[in-house]
């Protein structure tokens, strides 16, 4: 007799925790070939506030973090998936009917992403800030900050992105120290939900990345009008009204994203988007 | 007479020669508009100085085409070392003009006169000056062999500092290549068509600089305009929101510079003389029309009485009155809804229950005129501590702890500026670290200059003016995305 194998419940992930949907309600995710996968929780309006909740209260200690350490724990990602790479194989293999091949090289990004982007923490600053030779008396600097907490969408096309398009919303936002709510591929949230076990195990303080699941119509326009989210990022929210979304999001003046004002998927323009530039005057004086 | 009197020293008006009229500056002349004339007024006096047209979504098309032909043909395909001479030049004819731009700008604002001599015209000539030297650097600047203007631009600037908006909207523009349509505020288009006279004079190309005059409808033709690549706006929130809302979906970049409530905080240890002289140009300059005045004083709470006692009696020196006068400190209320604004909020002040003091200075008679004022027992919920009033009105509050000054300096949905006194370096470089502001001032307050960015944190908007990333944000991102893959 074969032995019946154990499936795995998918839950969502919010401030560290792996919590079902408020709302009870799940949503049923197919194989490429139509066949049933899992049942993965949709996130509800709550769930999303629970989110928002999670981030703000881990941003202030995030950004804290000495860059050297936000660094090491990116890096700790990287190696984390690294070892796990098999499985995010199967998962994306299962979701999106891709050779063994084309999923593993998406891995490959994936963690070459991470290792790219945990560089960067103690260097964007020295490229992005600036001292300014002001015509006076002043010691004047300008220095990049993380915005707050940003709600992001993943990528959700077809192929190729279900684990990617996730890893290159999640680290350019977060490598400054912004906390995250992002939402995932709305029909292949497998490998990302592997994928919050990976930040579970690296690391990455409770809160500062929070994952939800499912269909994303409902619960969007409640992250885009909260009061509490800094930035949007839109651009990988081909699947609904984005630009309803970016309307939405004027009355609370957030930055915003989107498929028509988008920038490189890798590159120090990305991380400078969810940033804000602080300038500092302070009075020279010998007395 | 007293040692604080003074004969009346104004300077003198003769030096401007105003057209009783002036038209839209499109493609290099000036030309009637299809709307309605209206008159400008000096808020000094009332008097009617000169007219202006407004511009209707015609004259805006008409504008925005000029703009893309000239951006088409002549500007995109200069070299950057040619449009940075024109920049120097205009940067020159500034300075050679700029009295008669000063007195200009003092009696179409009522700003006193030794502001626009002392503050906005040398940093107009500045600004200009600086980014010239941008315009033939543009490679160095992001990084990329290929660095991109938008194109065509659409600029919208406030009242509260006409000429040198104007400079900081269309120096960095057309240093990163592109071609502008801007629309002065409508109290205020005064200093602009001089202006446009001097992009006469540099031998600017037809279609570089266009400037539309009008009010609310105008600048909405302007921002909503498809021709439009790029929109940049100084102004109120409400307005921002607006027009954030009205570019969702589209290409379109934008970048905002809205209001603020910005918090001048003072420790005990703070130098009192330089606090005192610090809170008074923090609130008191330009009449408080600041978007990032330090309208909020948090001072340490023992030695709040010290400071509020030494503030009032300071503060009663200040001379109002002719803004022409070369001894005036406060000028006059830009307008009459302003100055409305302004005394509807110190209304609630004083029904919320907070303590008010005012300066006993006489008010002219004609005019609009508002007294350096003072509110002490202010709590946070007061809308005179939340609400921009954008006014020579100061509310002071208290603090124990620098978390508690932190706190309350952030408890704002606005994040322009800041201020800090202090005589410890090392606590000063903690409390800038907490702050949400895109500016803090460290024993210093409202200070600007065209190498330092400028702009704010939260609903204060979004981009940065001034410095580096003042450029970067006239310039395509994929241009700019130095180290970038």
């Amino acid at each position: 007799m074969t032995r019946l194998d154990v499936k795995k419940t998918y839950k969502l992930y919010i401030g560290g925790a792996f919590p079902r949907s408020e709302s009870g309600h799940t949503l049923q995710v197919n194989t490429h070939k139509d066949e049933h996968l899992a049942n993965v929780a949709q996130a509800s309006r709550k769930d999303a506030r629970d989110a928002v909740v999670a981030a703000r209260g881990a941003q202030r200690g995030w950004a804290g973090a000495t860059s050297y350490n936000r660094g090491q724990v990116l890096y700790r990602i990287a190696e984390m998936l690294e070892g796990r790479r098999e499985q995010f194989v199967e998962d994306i293999r299962a979701c999106e009917g891709v050779s063994q091949r084309q999923a593993s090289s998406q891995v490959d990004q994936a963690i070459d992403a991470w290792v790219w982007y945990a560089g960067w923490a103690d260097k964007y600053a020295q490229l992005v800030g600036n001292a300014n030779p002001v015509a006076g008396p002043y010691f004047n600097l300008s220095v990049p900050e993380p915005t707050g907490v940003v709600a992001a969408f993943a990528p959700a096309e077809a192929k190729n992105t279900s684990l990617l398009g996730l890893v290159r919303t999640v680290a350019p936002i977060v490598v400054s120290g912004n906390a995250v709510v992002v939402w995932t591929h709305p029909r292949q949230p497998i490998p990302a939900m592997t994928f919050a076990e990976v930040l579970h195990t690296s690391d990455v303080p409770a809160g500062v990345v929070n994952i939800l699941t499912g269909l994303r119509e409902s619960a969007a326009p409640w992250l885009a009008s909260h009061a509490d989210v800094g930035a949007l990022d839109l651009m990988g929210a081909t699947d609904v009204d984005w630009a309803a979304l970016e309307a939405e999001a004027s009355a609370t003046l957030k930055r915003v994203l989107t498929p028509a004002k988008s920038v490189g998927e890798e590159s120090l323009a990305r991380i400078r988007a969810f940033t804000e530039m602080k300038t500092i005057w302070h009075t020279k004086a010998l007395g | 007479m007293s040692f604080l009197d003074y004969s009346a020293a104004p300077e003198s008006t003769g030096i401007v020669s105003l057209a009783s009229e002036y038209g839209l500056f499109i493609n290099g002349d000036f030309r009637p508009g299809r709307g309605q004339v209206f008159e400008s007024i000096a808020p000094a006096t009332e008097e009617v100085l000169t007219r202006f047209a407004e511009a209707t979504p015609e004259d805006v098309d008409v504008a925005v085409a000029q703009a893309r032909t000239a951006f088409d043909k002549v500007w995109s395909k200069m070299p950057g070392r040619e449009r940075a001479k024109y920049l120097f030049r205009i940067a020159r004819i500034v300075q050679e003009r700029s009295r008669e731009l000063a007195v200009a700008e003092t009696m179409d604002n009522g700003k006193p006169i030794k502001e626009t001599r002392d503050v906005d015209i040398p940093l107009v000539a500045a600004w200009f000056f600086y980014y010239a030297g941008w315009a033939d650097k543009l490679e160095e600047a992001t990084g990329s062999d290929t660095p991109t203007p938008w194109g065509v631009v659409g600029q919208v600037i406030p009242w509260n500092f006409p000429l040198m908006m104007l400079s900081w909207k269309i120096a960095p523009a057309l240093a990163a290549g592109n071609t502008v349509v801007l629309k002065p505020a409508e109290t205020t288009s005064l200093t602009a068509m001089l202006f446009a006279e001097i992009c006469q004079q540099a031998g600017l190309p037809p279609g570089v600089v266009n400037i539309v005059t009008g009010a609310g409808a105008t600048g909405r033709a302007l921002v909503s305009h498809p021709g439009i690549d790029k929109v940049a706006f100084t102004g109120s929130t409400g307005v921002g929101r607006e027009i954030a809302k009205g570019l969702a979906g589209r290409s379109t970049a934008l970048t905002l510079e809205l209001g603020g409530k910005g918090a001048n905080i003072v420790f005990e240890d703070a130098a009192m003389d330089e606090a005192v002289e610090g809170i008074i140009s923090g609130i008191f300059f330009n009449q408080g029309h600041v978007c990032c005045a330090g309208s909020r004083l948090l001072v340490q709470e023992n030695v709040h009485d010290e400071l509020v006692s030494r503030l009032t009696r300071r503060i009663q020196t200040l001379r109002l009155g002719d803004p022409l006068d070369k001894n005036t400190d406060i000028g006059a209320i830009n307008s009459r809804a302003q100055l409305d604004t302004i005394t509807a909020l110190t209304q609630s002040g004083v029904d919320e229950g907070a303590g008010l003091w005012q300066s006993d200075c006489v008010l002219p008679e004609r005019g609009f005129w508002f007294p350096p004022t003072v509110f002490t027992d202010v709590s946070t919920s007061h809308r005179i501590a939340q609400d921009e009033i954008f006014g020579p009105v100061l509310s002071v509050l208290t603090f124990r702890t620098p978390d508690e000054a932190v706190a309350k300096a952030n408890n704002t949905p606005y994040g322009l500026s800041a201020g800090v006194w202090t005589e410890k370096a090392s606590r000063m470089l903690a409390i800038v670290d907490q702050l949400k502001a895109g500016v803090v001032w460290s024993n210093t307050f409202n200070k600007f200059d065209p190498a330092s960015p400028f702009g704010g944190y939260k609903e204060s908007g979004y981009g940065r003016e001034g410095g580096l990333p003042g450029l970067l944000s006239y310039l395509r991102p994929h241009s700019s995305s130095a180290g970038g893959k």
